[in-house]
């Protein structure tokens, strides 16, 4: 939900004074100044009524308005001045360290090289001697990165050869100037400072910038700037203007800097490389873009009021995870750094047209292509994981071993969300519960935003609209679903508020530069910001979840943190001050992480409350490395437009790609009022994708899925029950996903890496490796071309069974109710058919098992079933986890974990095969014994359809077709 | 007539469950003999016949979900739920066996373990009570809305008697308005004429005064020159007035000052009127200063004696008070400076002289002279009275004739309302029915306007104007619907559905706002009640028979 009203700075300093508030850009925002603003409300809401739609840019920085990222961008690539002082190299058996110097002001840096488990390698460079300690990421790591033994190759004066284990991979330090070059072979996979950006702001004291005019100060800022810095020498008025480095206004706002640049910055050259990945989030395209001529990539969690599409600028969460990939490798750069981030990406092909890479081919051009990435961080050290893959599956396993992987959600969670801001009162929840059964659209999970609170204090709720919460939770409970409700980490500034109160006395709340409790403006008003990066803090939050604390909760309950950037109204660009302080450290160091924390403790929280055994679910809209062992994210405010129905796709798959599968955007769009064209589009998308919640704007008009006519809510219904019956797939996705990192949403390139034609499409995506789906997100459609991959590879229509062949371009016609997605030959898939009002009335339900054959008429699958929702499946193995494969007209369920323990009164109602031939009988083997199945054949299709084999789905069985 | 009904329903109650044995799980009875178990059994669609024993065997075989009426299997089944005691019901098959009791008589939960407590006999009563209770409103309702239709009647016909008998007294005035503008217009001619003979007249004594003014300043400015009092004014005595200087170099040389005396040495008073006609424009008065004081901006010294000058209107807020205290003291003030200010003391000439111009305004001196006029024009005082009240005759009756139009168009309006087939709606027209919430007032005039007042202050939303009658085809008049209201921001103005339900009072019963800034609200009214039909017919109980 919420947006970011377009505060304007200057308005904002005019509150103290009286003067008239700052103009909120939507109700939600004025509703929350309604308390205290009274009487000037309608006066804001008349200079409100020209408001345009789009993202207010001037709100946020631009490179040139962030004084550190303007300082570095002007570096320009050359010789490096740094220098590795190879006599100080120190080698353990799995670390080195080496000494780095700045030839310019001689300040000395540490390098140290760790080769990781897992083909890692990791590369850390902070100052030998800082004036004091810098900020080096904490929580992000599951934990110390095991590592592996390194050895010295060879060694002379120029540099040093390092073994990285078996696969001829070589690390080659270069001393003069500095440079890191990984080898496989007599290739090079990439390299770093090799365009000598390598610029590190070393810790220094305050001089007076005035009575330096010559500028050497600002020479001195950028190390790695001397080399230019000679030539601009001459031009003492340009270097004097160069501020910021002390000091920094922006708008109205005034960042103290009270340590100085402290920037950090190093390049990366990808030879061979010409599509780069992931960086989210950004309201973009799949495959990254070049920057050049315009701004770069900005990771700096900001709650961006509608928000523009296709372009570099910062949305709520940040990421610092790049992928590189050609037909054939696939690497990975992890840049842990949790201060506003800025990544540059340049290529040597990226202005060449078609035509000018066929000459280069015809002419034998020799240059090979390259992508360059320069990454540049306000603060803190240079910490990279360079993850060397060499297939996609390899660079998402080692990224899940840095940073876990994605919480595995309730099963309820992988199914329908209704939300708006906001159902108004517990007679409107019981409304739109009773909706939902008299149309026959199944839900899992009603949704409550900040309206349901007392006066925006969460963990409590209004006395009028819910006097009844657990009644309302109870009868939400006897539907067998559940409810979320919004908890944002801005607390309300009130003595009557027991939160508060305690935050406060207990001095949790983050402090601003004088060491006061810092506040700011979001819904409730004035509000406190706890320190989540405080764990003492986050042990308190997560205790304010227990049934006793948080009273009218129930364990059908669950939380959403919005507003976690953190969103603070009045702050500069929307957010805290960068010289808000967490303890000792400036909120500049790790503004990043602050929604991270929020969700962390959040989880903590939902977990405790159980005593441990139930699973959380919490939604979170501000994100960080690692934030997917903590649940759900999704898009933030988008808008009921086509382009951001469009936008979805790529947005949720960038963030797939960096380990946070349960991704969704709101269905409908958040902003403004969908067609029904549009919203039954949505409803057609979201429904094969992993989050799948519809939400809507407080000042829209009522959208649940019945309100637009019976055949629209036909359609509506239609697409949710397809979702409901493939959850048994989804459920198995995030299984693995959960255990081993592979994303759920998946860009084509990660099952088809040779296939280059795959390696930009993001209109369509895979679901796991078994389901290609490309909804419709045109208006108007009447057909659309999916690209269907995989030479000699075939695929299913599900709908109608028709068999397609792969590697075409296939032109299919679409009607309102088409949602083109088809099976790969080769794959098993289960559904359960019999689709109920929620997922849990469907939980002993039958299987229908969807047997796709691949041209050598096999298929594999996986059948994973658990009770959906406790920790037992890890604690107590209590689940069933089968191989199903067909081969040899033989079908077979085998338990791939012998030591789990689980039952299920789930059964094999059905079994279809697609791509059959006609059986003359079909025998069932169990327990010994052979029975004779009845079959059906639809010769037209090719389908054998095997009638009530009636197996439990926990159950050793065979059936062969003869 | 109780006692009828329980006897019945307990029939029915042995009925069903005696005809529960003889047909497949989820049947209704009326489709008993489809299924019948020694026959295969085709689909109701007739799209395939199976074995009877794949009736209700989990597993669907029919498109249309006929094999399975007690299973899940289908999904586009239908279960029939008995419900005896209450009323029977089709459940989709997904929520056989859910876990969740849909039926009363727990029939649909068979083989979940959900723990279902048969409530039809319990929902049988209460369903009764509540019709038994709705059919006495209705009942009451309806007997209230004949009266209602009666007093419509009456009142239309008692608008229509007094539309007609406007329309005739409009007729009437017409009339006589036309008839007394003609006399109004005849009177007015001498006065007309008195009025002009009045014009001609004050301007002559304008003129008459004005030129004895400048006699007056002639002779003052005469002896102020004539400084030795010889009875001529030299040239050195016109000399000491800077500003007759005509050349304006500066200097006022003799030669100048000679020039305006014609050549003369010095003039005596009748010499001096040439004189005078050639330096009157410049000449300043000895007894003012030389620089007048603007009077618009005085200085800071001299407010005080301007804010008791009555020429203020409006004393400064803050002195309000403390004058009110002086108030009998300052009256003296008044009068001396009342006296004072007859001596041009701060004014400049200018500005006195454009007073006395303006003084008597045209229009008051003609009222002045038409009433209270010395005897040379009393023969315009009798014909100018004739006159006014003639005019006031006229405006009189225009005035009454305006007043009729208006009553008329009220009726017109109101007749063109729509109140309903048998105009039993009238009587909330030009009502208004309010309902206070914990923060609002709402506030619904029918056929009106509907809004909302904050509780504790702030001022009135209007949630809409009345639009129309909305309710479905087969009676529009359930709905009532009220647009353009006060816009919202970022979206639609505010509209609001009005939900009629019958009901023996006439009140706004219930308000929300569904969707932002589209509001529902529900009204009883007797007028919507509709004639009760035979109560027992509509009680649960007897569909099974």
């Amino acid at each position: 939900m919420l947006l970011l009203p377009a505060l304007r700075q200057s308005e904002q300093t005019n509150l103290v004074g009286g003067g008239g508030w700052a103009k909120p850009n939507n109700t939600k925002m004025a509703a929350a100044l309604n308390e205290r603003m009274g009487l000037l409300l309608g006066l804001c809401f008349s200079l409100l009524l020209g408001s345009t739609s789009a993202v207010d840019r001037g709100n946020f920085k631009t490179c040139a308005q962030s004084s550190f990222c303007k300082r570095q961008r002007a570096l320009k690539p050359g010789q490096s001045p740094y220098r590795a002082l190879l006599d100080t190299l120190e080698l353990s058996d799995s670390r080195l360290t080496l000494q780095l110097i700045n030839d310019n002001n001689k300040v000395h840096l540490l390098l140290e090289l760790y080769r990781l488990q897992g083909n890692i390698t990791r590369v850390k460079i902070n100052e030998l001697k800082p004036l004091k300690p810098r900020f080096e990421v904490p929580d992000v790591l599951v934990g110390e990165p095991p590592t592996e033994p390194l050895s010295v190759l060879s060694k002379d004066d120029n540099g040093v050869v390092l073994s990285l284990g078996p696969e001829s991979q070589r690390l080659i330090v270069s001393a003069r100037p500095f440079r890191l070059d990984i080898m496989e072979g007599p290739q090079v996979l990439l390299s770093l400072n090799s365009r000598g950006l390598l610029a590190f702001e070393h810790l220094q004291l305050r001089k007076n910038t005035q009575v330096d005019p010559e500028g050497a100060e600002v020479k001195e800022n950028v190390d790695g700037a001397e080399q230019q810095g000679e030539e601009e020498k001459a031009d003492g008025v340009k270097d004097k203007e160069e501020d910021g480095l002390w000091e920094e206004t922006f708008k109205s706002h005034t960042d103290s800097k009270p340590s100085g640049p402290t920037s950090v910055s190093l390049d990366f050259s990808l030879p061979g490389v010409e599509h780069v990945y992931g960086i989210p989030e950004h309201a973009d395209n799949l495959k990254l873009k070049t920057t050049e001529g315009g701004d770069p990539y900005r990771l700096y969690n900001l709650d961006v009021f509608q928000y523009e599409l296709y372009n570099p600028m910062a949305l709520y969460g940040a990421v610092p995870v790049m992928l590189a990939h050609n037909t054939q490798r696939t690497m990975g750069i992890f840049w842990l750094n949790a201060a506003e981030t800025w990544v540059d990406i340049s290529s040597n092909t990226a202005g060449k047209t078609v035509f000018g890479k066929m000459l280069d081919f015809v002419q034998g051009s020799s240059e090979t292509p390259q992508t360059d990435v320069r990454w540049v961080s306000e603060s803190g050290i240079i910490d990279v994981f360079i993850m060397l893959g060499p297939k996609p599956s390899d660079v998402f396993t080692q990224y899940a071993s840095l940073t876990g992987t994605q919480s595995f959600p309730p099963l309820a969670a992988l199914a329908y969300h209704q939300c708006r801001w906001n159902y108004n009162d517990q007679e409107d929840v019981k409304a739109v519960d009773q909706g939902f059964d008299q149309h026959d659209v199944p839900y899992d999970f009603i949704w409550l935003d900040i309206e349901h609170t007392d006066g925006k204090r969460y963990f409590t709720w209004d006395p009028h609209k819910f006097p009844q919460p657990k009644d309302m939770l109870q009868g939400i409970m006897d539907k067998r679903r559940m409810m979320v409700a919004i908890v944002d980490p801005h607390i309300k500034v009130d003595s009557g508020y027991k939160i508060h109160n305690e935050i406060r006395d207990k001095n949790f709340y983050v402090k601003n530069k004088d060491g006061g409790d810092y506040e700011g403006w979001c819904w409730p008003g004035n509000s406190g910001y706890p320190d989540f990066t405080n764990p003492e803090m986050r042990a308190f939050w997560a205790s304010m979840f227990a049934y006793d604390q948080y009273e009218g909760s129930m364990e059908n309950l669950y939380t959403w943190n919005d507003m976690n950037e953190p969103s603070v109204f009045n702050g500069p660009e929307v957010t805290m001050y960068k010289d808000a302080m967490h303890g000792s450290w400036e909120h500049r160091d790790l503004h990043n992480l602050y929604g991270f924390y929020v969700q962390m403790a959040t989880t903590e929280g939902l977990i405790q409350r159980s005593g441990g055994t139930e699973r959380p679910f919490v939604l979170t809209r501000a994100f960080f490395a690692g934030s997917q062992r903590y649940g759900a994210v999704w898009t933030g405010d988008n808008a009921a437009e086509w382009e951001h129905l469009k936008i979805s796709i790529p947005m949720c798959l960038s963030l797939g790609l960096v380990g946070i599968s349960l991704c969704g955007a709101d269905v409908g769009g958040f902003f403004k009022s969908p067609s029904t064209e549009l919203l039954v589009r949505w409803y057609q998308t979201g429904a094969y994708q992993p989050f799948f919640r519809a939400h809507a704007h407080l000042d829209t008009p009522r959208r649940e899925p019945w309100l637009f006519g019976p055949e629209n809510t036909a359609l509506i219904r239609e697409a949710v029950r397809q979702r409901y019956a493939l959850l048994p797939y989804w459920y198995q996705q995030f299984y693995q996903a959960h255990k081993t990192g592979q994303p759920v949403m998946r860009p084509l390139w990660v099952e088809y890496p040779k296939d280059t034609a795959s390696f930009a499409i993001d209109d369509e995506f895979l679901i796991g490796r078994d389901l290609l789906v490309h909804p419709v997100t045109e208006e108007g459609a009447r057909g659309l071309t999916a690209y269907l991959p995989g030479h000699g590879e075939v695929w299913y229509d599900v709908h109608t069974f028709q068999k397609h062949n792969g590697a075409q371009n296939l032109y299919i016609p679409v009607t309102m109710s088409s949602i083109p997605v088809f099976q790969r030959g080769g794959s098993i898939i289960p559904r359960k058919l019999r689709v109920r009002r929620s997922s849990a009335c469907m939980e002993n339900d039958p299987y229908t098992l969807y047997v796709a054959l691949n041209p050598q008429r096999a298929a594999e699958g996986e059948l994973y079933i658990d009770d959906g929702h406790t920790f037992s499946f890890q604690t107590k193995k209590e689940f069933i986890h089968r191989s199903l494969t067909f081969a040899y007209n033989t079908l077979t369920s085998r338990n791939l974990c012998t030591e789990s323990n689980f039952s299920t009164k789930s059964w094999i109602e059905k079994v279809l095969i697609l791509g059959a031939s006609k059986p003359k009988k079909v025998t069932l083997q169990m327990d010994g014994k052979e029975t004779s199945v009845e079959f059906e054949f639809d010769a037209s299709m090719s389908v054998l359809t095997l009638r009530k084999p009636g197996m439990n789905a926990g159950a050793d069985w065979t059936v062969k077709l003869q | 007539m109780t006692g009828t009904h329980l006897l019945f329903i307990s029939l029915a109650l042995s009925l069903g469950a005696a005809v529960e044995v003889q047909r497949p799980r989820g049947v209704p009875i009326t489709k008993r003999q489809f299924y019948d178990e020694n026959l295969p059994f085709t689909c109701l669609d007739g799209s395939r016949t199976i074995p009877f024993d794949r009736v209700n065997d989990d597993y669907c075989d029919c498109k249309d979900g006929s094999d399975e009426p007690g299973t899940s299997a289908c999904p586009n089944g239908n279960f029939h739920c008995t419900n005896a005691g209450f009323r029977p019901t089709f459940i989709p098959s997904s929520r056989i066996n859910d876990g969740i009791c849909d039926c009363c008589d727990t029939t649909d939960e068979y083989n979940s373990g959900a723990k279902c407590e048969n409530t039809c006999k319990e929902l049988g009563r209460k369903e009764r009570e509540v019709l038994q209770r709705m059919a006495e409103i209705t009942k009451e309702g309806f007997l209230l809305k004949q009266q209602l239709i009666e007093e419509a009647k009456a009142g239309q016909q008692e608008r229509q008697r007094k539309l007609t008998e406007m329309q005739n007294s409009r007729k009437e005035m017409e009339e006589k308005v036309e008839a007394l503008r003609t006399v109004k217009e005849t009177a007015e001619v001498p006065e007309k004429e008195a009025k002009e003979r009045h014009l001609k007249a004050w301007e002559e004594q304008k003129a008459t005064s004005r030129a004895e003014k400048d006699k007056a300043k002639m002779t003052e400015a005469f002896f102020e020159l004539d400084d030795d009092a010889d009875g001529f004014v030299s040239l050195a005595e016109l000399q000491t007035h800077a500003e007759l200087d005509s050349d304006a170099d500066g200097s006022f040389s003799e030669t100048e000052a000679q020039a305006l005396f014609g050549g003369a040495e010095q003039v005596d008073t009748a010499a001096f009127e040439r004189v005078w006609s050639n330096i009157k424009d410049k000449y300043v008065s000895e007894s003012q200063p030389v620089e007048p004081t603007p009077v618009t901006t005085p200085p800071e010294e001299s407010k005080e004696p301007l804010t008791d000058n009555d020429s203020e209107p409006y004393p400064d807020d803050e002195d309000i008070l403390e004058e009110e205290e002086e108030e009998e003291d300052d009256e003296d003030d008044f009068a001396e400076e009342d006296l004072d200010k007859a001596t041009p003391t701060t004014r400049s000439p200018e500005k006195k002289e454009e007073d006395e111009e303006a003084m008597p305004p045209y229009d008051s001196e003609t009222h002045a002279l038409i009433d209270v006029m010395p005897s040379e024009v009393a023969v315009t005082v009798l014909s100018s009275t004739a006159a006014q009240k003639a005019r006031d005759d006229f405006e009189e009756s225009e005035r009454a004739l305006r007043e009729v139009e208006d009553q008329i168009k009220n009726i017109e309006k109101e007749i063109s309302f729509d109140f309903g087939p048998s105009a039993e709606y009238t009587y909330l027209y030009s009502q208004c029915y309010e309902l206070p919430t914990s923060e609002y007032i709402y506030r619904l005039c029918p056929f009106n306007r509907v809004s909302q007042k904050p509780k504790y202050g702030g001022s009135e939303t209007n949630l809409g104007t009345w639009g129309a009658w909305a309710g479905p085809e087969e009676n529009k008049y359930l709905l009532m619907k009220y647009e353009h209201g006060t816009g919202c921001w970022q979206g639609p103005n505010r509209s609001t559905t009005v939900k009629l339900t019958c009901g023996k009072e006439t009140a706004v019963t219930s308000t929300s706002e569904p969707s932002r800034c589209e509001y529902l609200m529900e009204f009883t009214t007797p007028a919507v009640c509709q004639d009760p039909p035979n109560v027992d017919s509509s009680l649960p109980g007897h569909d099974e028979f």
